[in-house]
């Protein structure tokens, strides 16, 4: 008889594929046992409700197509409450929607994963063409004090992989987790190996045992309280007002807000080391660094080793999660080279965090390209000659 | 080893299928590494389109063409437009019944298409007799990748059909000089 793992394996198809970034986001959440997928199809997100909308069924999951993306995001904090692995996916008008709800999955520490393919903003700019506008909206979309985690892949095979990842650390840390790539990146084929289930990690949520007693926003040593889904016969209460560990609400008590609200971010705060990501090449000996994320960085790889047969001594520095950012790993390259140059498809968003971490101790270059088209290596090349003269 | 592939035409022509034909060969039965990315009108027909692949043995890394290796061009309007971002060198392959004018590359290689796939019996195997012809004068991907690549590819009761524009498109260029 043929088990689950069976069946959604056979639902995605061959084990090797030539398919696309937003594929690659569909087959790592089905891979991470995603069952509950609620959206509204967007250019150039669409392929990853339609790829959930062939492989839920089969495996008796739930696609749902909602009205708009305000109701997908609360489809899909409403689902995870029941116990089970929860995505939507969409593009920057979508995600303006989405806003809202995904504080409200952060306060009431709902596990979920949310993909965003980017295009040109504002509004609906650019719908076919990639971009990296909503960097900074993933940080600071939804109001309050919060952290948000966010991973950035770079290649088809990383999408599915870093979409696996983004599953894991939303249910560790209970909080939804964003998947950001861009239109050029989402519709790009590569070569896709679907992996056995020995090759990668699956994390689930705590799950409170005892009734008795039970405190549902009571968290453990790691910040995180033990879940229990609605239907098992807990007791609890989950709304976006400030809430004391019962749940309930407290919202003119200002030691429970401080209390609840710097937990919330600590949570994210205190593991930074599990859950940041990087990736470094040519970092002996080098000169000029090179700080890029997403599709950008394919170029910058190619890069680093042009630069280096031309005497100019590259690095890069690859940054897989964005949020929370990784400023003590910026901080380690700025004290080594003598400047950095910082590509982006976007008017400047990456680059302050980075500045911050650099905190002047060396230049920072901001190379700005919006539009729809990528960096080509020759830019980045000659972005690089014009640092040197400065800095060398 | 590293080939930068272009096929353009219009809208409805199955540019880009073409594309992920090719790419799926050399990615999955080639054991190459490949990388496809398009771009189209937003009409559904008739609008320009184009497709690129880039075939390596070693990871791409930008995923833009810089100048095309191989082009095939199905429309005048594509021909017209991408004829100067080529390599020297380039393997060219269009369809004269679609582009007339072709002075700017004398030395095309010459694949009516269009028509092979109508004899066929089916105008929408064009793309795949092109694939053939551009397996057969370039070898960017083996034949048998080709063929598997394609009948993975296409519905049931159109493999027959396919594999005949295929070898179609193998034998036509047998003859052209390379």
């Amino acid at each position: 008889m043929s088990t689950h793992r069976d069946r959604l394996r056979q639902a995605m198809g061959d084990k090797v594929q030539f398919v696309q970034g937003d594929d690659a986001c569909a087959y790592g959440a089905i891979l991470a046992g995603c069952t509950f997928f609620a959206g509204y199809p967007i250019t150039p997100a669409t392929e990853v409700a339609e790829r959930m909308a062939e492989i839920l069924p089969k495996i008796e999951g739930c696609y749902i197509q909602m009205e708009d993306e305000i109701a997908s995001m609360g489809a899909i904090v409403g689902a995870s409450w029941t116990g089970v692995k929860t995505m939507t996916a969409t593009s920057g008008p979508g995600f303006s929607l989405m806003q809202e709800n995904l504080g409200y999955a952060i306060m009431t520490e709902t596990p979920c994963v949310i993909v965003n393919v980017q295009r040109s903003g504002p509004s609906t700019g650019q719908p076919t063409l990639g971009a990296y506008g909503d960097m900074m909206q993933a940080r600071w979309g939804t109001h309050g004090d919060h952290e948000i985690i966010m991973l950035c892949p770079a290649s088809v095979q990383e999408a599915m992989e870093l979409t696996i990842v983004a599953f894991n650390l939303a249910e560790a840390y209970r909080t939804p987790v964003l998947v950001f790539i861009d239109g050029e990146l989402g519709h790009m084929r590569e070569r896709l190996v679907i992996p056995e289930d020995d090759e990668f990690e699956l994390v689930e949520r705590t799950c409170a045992t005892s009734r008795e007693g039970y405190r549902p926003f009571a968290a453990d040593e790691n910040l995180v309280p033990a879940f229990a889904p609605f239907g098992a016969g807990f007791r609890t209460y989950v709304t976006g007002l400030t809430h004391n560990e019962a749940g309930l609400p407290r919202s003119a008590s200002a030691p429970i807000h401080d209390q609840l609200v710097r937990r919330l971010a600590d949570k994210i705060l205190r593991n930074t080391d599990q859950i940041i990501r990087y990736e470094e090449f040519g970092a002996e000996e080098c000169e000029i660094a090179i700080i890029a994320y997403g599709i950008t960085a394919r170029a910058c790889r190619d890069v680093v080793e042009e630069g280096r047969q031309r005497g100019l001594k590259v690095g890069l520095l690859r940054l897989i999660t964005i949020w929370p950012f990784p400023d003590e790993v910026v901080a380690r390259w700025a004290t080594r080279v003598q400047a950095i140059l910082v590509p982006e498809m976007n008017l400047g968003q990456i680059v302050h965090p980075i500045r911050e971490a650099v905190a002047g101790r060396c230049p920072v270059m901001l190379q700005s390209k919006i539009g729809g088209e990528l960096h080509t290596p020759t830019e980045l090349i000659d972005a690089l000659e014009e640092l040197r003269c400065q800095v060398c | 080893m590293k080939q930068e592939i272009r096929i353009c035409g219009f809208g409805g022509q199955g540019v880009i299928t073409a594309a992920v034909i090719l790419g799926k060969a050399a990615a999955v039965y080639d054991g190459l590494i490949a990388c496809q990315v398009q771009s189209y009108g937003p009409e559904a027909r008739g609008g320009a389109a184009r497709a690129e692949v880039i075939i390596a043995n070693e990871p791409i890394g930008y995923p833009g063409i810089h100048a095309a290796d191989i082009l095939v061009a199905m429309s005048q309007e594509a021909f017209n437009r991408y004829i100067n971002d080529i390599r020297p060198g380039a393997t060219i392959i269009i369809d004269p019944d679609m582009v007339i004018t072709y002075e700017a590359a004398p030395y095309a290689h010459l694949v009516p298409s269009t028509r092979i796939a109508e004899e066929l019996g089916n105008v929408v195997v064009a793309n795949i007799v092109m694939l053939g012809a551009v397996t057969a004068l370039t070898g960017v991907v083996s034949r048998e990748a080709m063929l598997a690549s394609t009948l993975a590819s296409v519905p049931s009761k159109f493999k027959a059909l396919n594999q005949q524009a295929l070898e179609a498109g193998m034998t036509v260029v047998a003859g052209l000089s390379p």
